[in-house]
C-alpha cells in the first residue's frame, strides 16, 4: 500500500459565520486521477484555495508527501508560492493567464520557482544564466507542444481561443514541475470534441510525467470515464467517496444533485 | 488646563476641516475606487472663489454676514462645477482602464489645476477678508476659542448630519449606496450610474468648498498650494476611518486633527506634517482597512 | 482613380472629424457651443477676476473669456474625434504607430541598426564640442532625468508599483554625497557607489513594510514617506543644514586635476553619457530576464503569479530596491553637478515630474522613457517663454496621455523568443 501524496484531514473554513468547508477529508494517491464534484456553491473551489495556500484553513491539516514515502509535511498557512514550490500547481476556474504576455512567456513564468538566475546573472548574462534561459525556453516550448499550442507560441495569451487558453493554463502549471496537478473545471466552456481531447491530454500527462491529478469538474461523462476515484462535496461536507460506479449508485449523491440545475 | 483646552478646540477645528474634505475622498472612493487626487485642488478652488466673491462684495459695501453667505454659496457652486467637469474629462473616459490610469490622470489634473490657479491669480499668499463676525458671548473665552472655530465646528456638524440623512433617506442617497456596493448590479436594476457618480463628485466638491472658505476665514490667507497638504491630510483621515465609510471619514478626521494638535502642542511644531504622514504610513501598514472599514478578501 | 479615392477619404475624414460622437454637424456645433459656454462659466471667477483685498482694487480680464470660449469650442471637436478614434482602434491597439514602425524597421536591419547607433554615438560625443556651456548643462540635467526615469521605470513600468515618493531615494543619494563630502571630504567616485548602496538599502527598508499594500494605497504611502524624508531634511538643521541647504559640494575629480567650470561640465556630461548607457544596458537585460518576466507577470495578475510559485514580496522588493539604487546614483550626480542642494529640490513635484516622464514616454519602454525625458526636460528649456506654463502643460499632458494613449508615446515591446528556427534564443530586443 503506497502513501497518499496529498492527505487532507478535517479541514474547516469559515467566512464570518458561514462554514464553507466542514471537516472535509480527502486523499490523493500517487499517479491517481481524483475528481471532486458537487453542486454549485458546495465549496469545491474553496477547498482548492485552502489546500493551495490562497486561504488558510480555519482548522484541520493539509499534509503532502511528494515522494509518497510516508514523510508527510503539513502545509496549511503556507503562502501559495511556497505550496507551488513544494509541488502542487493549479489552474483557475476563471482563467487567470497573464493576458499581455505571449503563450511561451506564460509557460516560462511557470518555471520561475525551479530556476534561480539572479539580478547579477541577468545583468552580466553569464554562462549559467544563458544555459538556464536556454533550458527554460526549450522546456516551455515542449510543454506547449504537448498541449497542442505550438502554433500560438508567440501569440499574446489574450488573443488565444478560449478552449486553448485552458490548455495553456495546464502547460503553465506543468512548468512548475508538480507532483500533483490541481485543475479547477478544466472543461468548462468546451464543446464535446474539445472535452474529449482534454480528457486524453490529462491521461497522457499522468502517464508521461507520472504525477497525480485532482480536478473539479461538472462534466459527469468526463469525470466518470477518467477518474480513479471521486469525492462528492455538498454544503462543505464530503458526503461520498469511491470509484465512479460506487458514486453513480450512491443515494446520498443522487439526493444532493436532485433539484439542481443541469450540472449533473 | 487652558492650554489643553486650547489644543483640544484647535484639534477639533482642524479635524472638522479635514472631515469636510475627507468626505469627498471617501465618497468617491466608495463609488469608483479612485483616490481623487485632485480633490484637494477643489478645496483650494473653493477658497479662491470665496475670496474673489468676498473681495468684490466688500468693495460694493455689503454687510459682513451676507458676504459670508454669498461667498459660501458661490464657492459651493463653482467647486461643484469643477468637480463635475473633472470627472467628465479626466476619469469618465478611463472607466474600465487599469487601476493606475485614473490615478495618474488624477495626479495630472491636480498639477494642472494648481498651476491654472497660480497663473490666473498669483503665486503669493493672498489675505482673506475676515468674514466671520466676533460673537459677543464668546468674548470671555476668547483665549480658548475664537468665533471662527465655533462656526467651523458647527458647520461641519451640520454638513455631516445633512449628508448622513441624505445618504440614508433620499432616493439618490440610496442609489449611491447601491452603486458603491455593486456598480454592475446597480446598473442592472435601472440606476443611472453615470448620474450617481456625477452627484457624488458634486456633493463631495461642495463639502470641500465649504471647508475651503471657512478655513480661509480662520487662517486669514490662502495660496494655490493649500490644496495639496490639506488634500493629503484629509485623505489620511479618510483612510484612518476606513476609506469608503462616511462615518469613518468623520471619526478619522477628528482623530487626525486632535493627534496633530496635541503632537504639535506638546512635542514639536516643526514636525507638524511629519506626524500626519507618519500616522498615514502606520495606519496603511498595520490596519489598511481603517477604524470603521472592513477587510476585503480577494476573490479567486 | 487613386486621386478620387483620396479625395473621398479626405472628405469622409473631415465629416468624421466634425461629427465624431454626434448625429450631425449641427448637433456637433451645438454640443461644442454648450461646452464652450460651460467652460466660460467654469473659468469665470478664477481667470477673469483678480481681486486685491488690501488695496481694494479689482482687475477684470474680459479678453480671457474669448480665449477660453474659442479654445474650448474647437478643442471639443478634437476631443470627441480623439475619443471616437480611440474607440474605433480599440481592437488594433497593438498596432504600431509610424514612429514605432520606423524604430522597429531600423532595429531589424543589423546594418541600419549599427549605422543609427553610430550616428547617435557620434552626436553624443560631439555635443559638448559643438554647443556651449549652457546647452551642455541642460543636456546633463536631461541625462540625469533619463537615468531617474529609467530607474523609476523598473518600479512603475515593469513591476507596476506606483511609487510617488521616488524622489526620497534621489534626495538620500544627494545628501549622502553632500554630507560626506563636507565632513570627510569623500570624493565623487567613492560617493557614487555609496549613493547606490544607500538607495538600495533605503529601498529595502521602506519597501519591506509598504509593498504588501494594494496599488493605490502603495502610491499614497510612498508619497507619505517621500514627504517625511523631505520634512526631516528641512527640519533636522543640525545635520542637514535645514532649508538653507549645503553648498560648495565638490565636482567630480579627474585624477586630482584642476578643471575649469567648462571642462568639468563637459566631464560631467561624459560621465552622464556613460551612466545612461550603463543604465540602458542593465534595464534592458533585466527586463528580458527571468526576473523581468516575473515583474511583468506580477503586474498582470498577482494571484496567478503566486500560484505559479513566484514570491510576490521578494519580487516586488527587488524592483523597488533596484529603482532606488538608480535614484541614489542620480542623487550623487545631481549634488556634484549643481554643487548646491537643499530640500526644495526634492518635493513631491519632482517625483511627479519623473513619473510623468515614465508615463508620457511609455511605461515599461526604455525608448519611451528616453523620449519622455527629452521632450519634458529639453522642450521647456528651449521654449523659455513657456517656462511658467511648464507644470500646467505637464498636468494637462498627463491627463491627455492617460485618456487617449495610456501606453505612452512609444509603447513597450515584448521580446520575441524564437525556438523553432534555431536552438538558441535570438531576440529582437528593444
Amino acid at each position: 500500500m503506497n502513501n497518499p501524496v496529498l492527505n487532507v484531514k478535517a479541514v474547516c473554513k469559515d467566512f464570518g459565520g458561514v462554514r464553507a468547508l466542514d471537516e472535509a477529508e480527502l486523499s490523493v494517491n500517487d499517479k491517481e486521477i481524483v475528481a471532486l464534484i458537487g453542486p454549485n456553491g458546495a465549496g469545491k473551489t474553496t477547498f482548492f484555495n485552502c489546500i493551495t495556500g490562497i486561504y488558510t484553513p480555519t482548522s484541520g491539516d493539509v499534509l503532502i508527501d511528494p515522494a509518497a514515502k510516508g514523510q508527510a509535511v503539513r502545509i496549511n498557512g503556507k503562502k501559495p508560492n511556497v505550496v507551488t514550490e513544494l509541488g502542487m500547481a493549479r489552474t483557475f476556474q476563471n482563467i487567470r493567464l497573464f493576458p499581455s504576455m505571449t503563450a511561451l512567456e506564460n509557460v516560462m513564468i511557470g518555471t520561475h520557482c525551479r530556476t534561480k538566475a539572479s539580478v547579477w546573472g541577468a545583468i552580466t548574462r553569464n554562462k549559467a544564466t544563458r544555459e538556464e534561459e536556454q533550458a527554460v525556453i526549450k522546456r516551455s516550448y515542449e510543454l506547449l507542444q504537448l498541449v497542442g499550442l505550438d502554433e500560438f507560441v508567440n501569440e499574446l495569451a489574450e488573443n488565444i481561443p478560449y478552449g486553448k487558453q485552458r490548455r495553456l493554463e495546464i502547460a503553465r502549471a506543468l512548468a512548475t514541475d508538480p507532483f500533483l496537478l490541481l485543475l479547477d473545471e478544466p472543461a468548462a466552456g468546451m464543446n464535446p470534441q474539445e472535452t474529449k481531447e482534454l480528457e486524453a491530454l490529462i491521461c497522457q500527462i499522468r502517464d508521461q510525467f507520472g504525477i497525480s491529478i485532482m480536478l473539479i469538474e461538472h462534466d459527469m461523462k468526463m469525470v466518470m470515464s477518467m477518474s480513479d476515484r471521486i469525492y462528492v462535496l455538498d454544503y462543505g461536507r464530503m458526503i461520498a467517496t469511491g470509484t465512479p460506479q460506487e458514486i453513480a449508485d450512491n443515494p446520498a449523491v443522487i439526493k444532493a444533485y436532485l433539484g439542481e440545475d443541469d450540472d449533473a | 488646563m487652558e492650554y489643553f483646552l486650547e489644543l483640544l478646540l484647535g484639534g477639533l477645528t482642524r479635524g472638522s476641516i479635514y472631515a469636510l474634505i475627507a468626505l469627498g475622498y471617501t465618497m468617491v472612493y466608495g463609488i469608483i475606487e479612485l483616490i481623487n487626487f485632485a480633490h484637494g485642488e477643489i478645496y483650494m478652488i473653493g477658497a479662491f472663489t470665496g475670496l474673489i466673491v468676498a473681495g468684490l462684495l466688500t468693495m460694493l459695501g455689503f454687510p459682513g454676514a451676507s458676504i459670508l453667505a454669498i461667498a459660501l454659496i458661490c464657492a459651493v457652486i463653482w467647486s461643484a462645477a469643477y468637480g463635475y467637469t473633472i470627472e467628465k474629462v479626466a476619469y469618465k473616459p478611463l472607466r474600465g482602464a487599469p487601476r493606475l490610469s485614473p490615478l495618474i490622470s488624477a495626479i495630472g489634473m491636480s498639477i494642472f489645476l494648481q498651476n491654472y490657479v497660480m497663473l490666473s491669480q498669483t503665486s503669493d499668499f493672498l489675505p482673506f477678508p475676515e468674514l466671520i463676525p466676533e460673537f459677543g458671548f464668546l468674548k470671555e473665552y476668547n483665549s480658548v476659542m475664537s468665533s471662527s472655530e465655533l462656526v467651523i465646528v458647527a458647520a461641519t456638524i451640520l454638513s455631516c448630519i445633512g449628508l448622513t440623512l441624505f445618504i440614508k433617506f433620499t432616493k439618490l442617497g440610496k442609489a449611491m449606496r447601491a452603486t458603491a456596493q455593486n456598480r454592475k448590479m446597480a446598473m442592472l436594476v435601472g440606476i443611472n450610474v453615470n448620474m450617481v457618480i456625477s452627484a457624488t463628485f458634486i456633493i463631495g466638491s461642495s463639502l470641500a468648498a465649504v471647508g475651503g472658505v471657512l478655513i480661509a476665514c480662520h487662517v486669514g490667507q490662502i495660496n494655490y498650494y493649500i490644496g495639496f497638504i490639506a488634500g493629503i491630510k484629509a485623505f489620511t483621515a479618510a483612510v484612518l476611518g476606513g476609506i469608503g465609510s462616511i462615518p469613518g471619514a468623520m471619526i478619522g478626521a477628528l482623530v487626525l486633527g486632535l493627534t496633530e494638535a496635541f503632537a504639535t502642542g506638546y512635542v514639536s511644531s516643526d514636525y507638524e506634517d511629519v506626524f500626519a504622514f507618519s500616522l498615514l504610513v502606520l495606519i496603511l501598514i498595520f490596519r489598511p482597512a481603517g477604524i470603521m472599514g472592513k477587510e476585503k478578501t480577494q476573490k479567486v | 482613380m487613386s486621386n478620387l479615392t483620396q479625395e473621398t477619404s479626405q472628405q469622409s475624414f473631415i465629416s468624421f472629424f466634425l461629427t465624431a460622437g454626434c448625429d450631425s454637424v449641427a448637433h456637433a456645433v451645438k454640443k461644442s457651443f454648450i461646452v464652450a459656454i460651460w467652460f466660460v462659466f467654469l473659468t469665470f471667477p478664477i481667470m477673469v477676476i483678480q481681486v486685491n483685498t488690501i488695496e481694494k482694487t479689482v482687475v477684470w480680464h474680459w479678453n480671457k473669456i474669448g480665449y477660453v470660449a474659442i479654445a474650448v469650442f474647437f478643442g471639443s471637436f478634437l476631443w470627441r474625434w480623439l475619443l471616437a478614434r480611440k474607440e474605433l482602434k480599440k481592437d488594433e491597439s497593438t498596432e504600431e504607430t509610424r514612429i514605432e514602425g520606423l524604430l522597429t524597421r531600423i532595429q531589424s536591419h543589423p546594418l541600419l541598426k549599427l549605422a543609427s547607433l553610430g550616428v547617435l554615438a557620434l552626436a553624443a560625443i560631439l555635443y559638448p564640442q559643438v554647443f556651449d556651456l549652457y546647452q551642455t548643462n541642460i543636456m546633463v540635467s536631461c541625462l540625469v532625468y533619463i537615468v531617474l526615469g529609467l530607474g523609476l521605470n523598473i518600479v512603475v513600468g515593469l513591476a507596476g508599483l506606483l511609487d510617488l515618493g521616488y524622489v526620497a531615494f534621489y534626495a538620500v543619494g544627494a545628501y549622502a554625497y553632500a554630507l560626506s563630502n563636507m565632513h570627510w571630504g569623500i570624493g565623487f567616485w567613492f560617493a557614487l557607489p555609496l549613493g547606490a548602496v544607500l538607495g538600495t538599502l533605503l529601498g529595502l527598508l521602506l519597501g519591506f513594510p509598504v509593498l504588501r499594500l494594494r496599488g493605490d494605497y502603495l502610491a499614497i504611502v510612498t508619497l507619505g514617506f517621500g514627504e517625511i524624508i523631505r520634512l526631516v531634511l528641512e527640519n533636522w538643521g543640525d545635520i542637514t543644514m535645514g532649508p538653507s541647504g549645503i553648498s560648495n559640494i565638490a565636482r567630480p575629480g579627474f585624477f586630482g586635476m584642476k578643471m575649469s567650470i567648462m571642462d568639468s561640465t563637459i566631464y560631467m556630461y561624459y560621465i552622464m553619457i556613460g551612466l545612461v548607457i550603463f543604465t540602458i544596458f542593465c534595464v534592458n537585460r533585466l527586463q528580458n530576464s527571468r526576473i523581468g518576466r516575473a515583474w511583468l507577470a506580477l503586474r498582470e495578475d498577482e494571484i496567478a503569479c503566486q500560484a505559479m510559485g513566484i514570491d510576490k514580496m521578494k519580487t516586488k522588493l527587488l524592483a523597488f530596491a533596484l529603482g532606488a539604487t538608480w535614484a541614489g546614483m542620480a542623487g550623487v550626480i545631481f549634488a556634484a553637478k549643481t554643487t548646491f542642494i537643499n530640500p526644495a529640490s526634492f518635493t513631491f513635484w519632482e517625483s511627479a515630474m519623473i513619473l510623468s516622464i515614465v508615463v508620457i514616454g511609455g511605461m515599461g519602454s526604455i525608448r519611451g522613457v528616453i523620449a519622455g525625458a527629452v521632450i519634458l526636460i529639453l522642450v521647456p528649456e528651449y521654449l523659455r517663454n513657456f517656462a511658467e506654463f511648464r507644470m500646467l502643460l505637464f498636468g494637462a499632458i498627463m491627463v491627455l496621455v492617460m485618456v487617449f494613449r495610456p501606453q505612452g508615446l512609444i509603447s513597450a515591446k515584448r521580446k520575441i523568443y524564437k525556438y523553432e528556427a534555431s536552438n538558441t534564443a535570438s531576440a529582437a530586443n528593444e
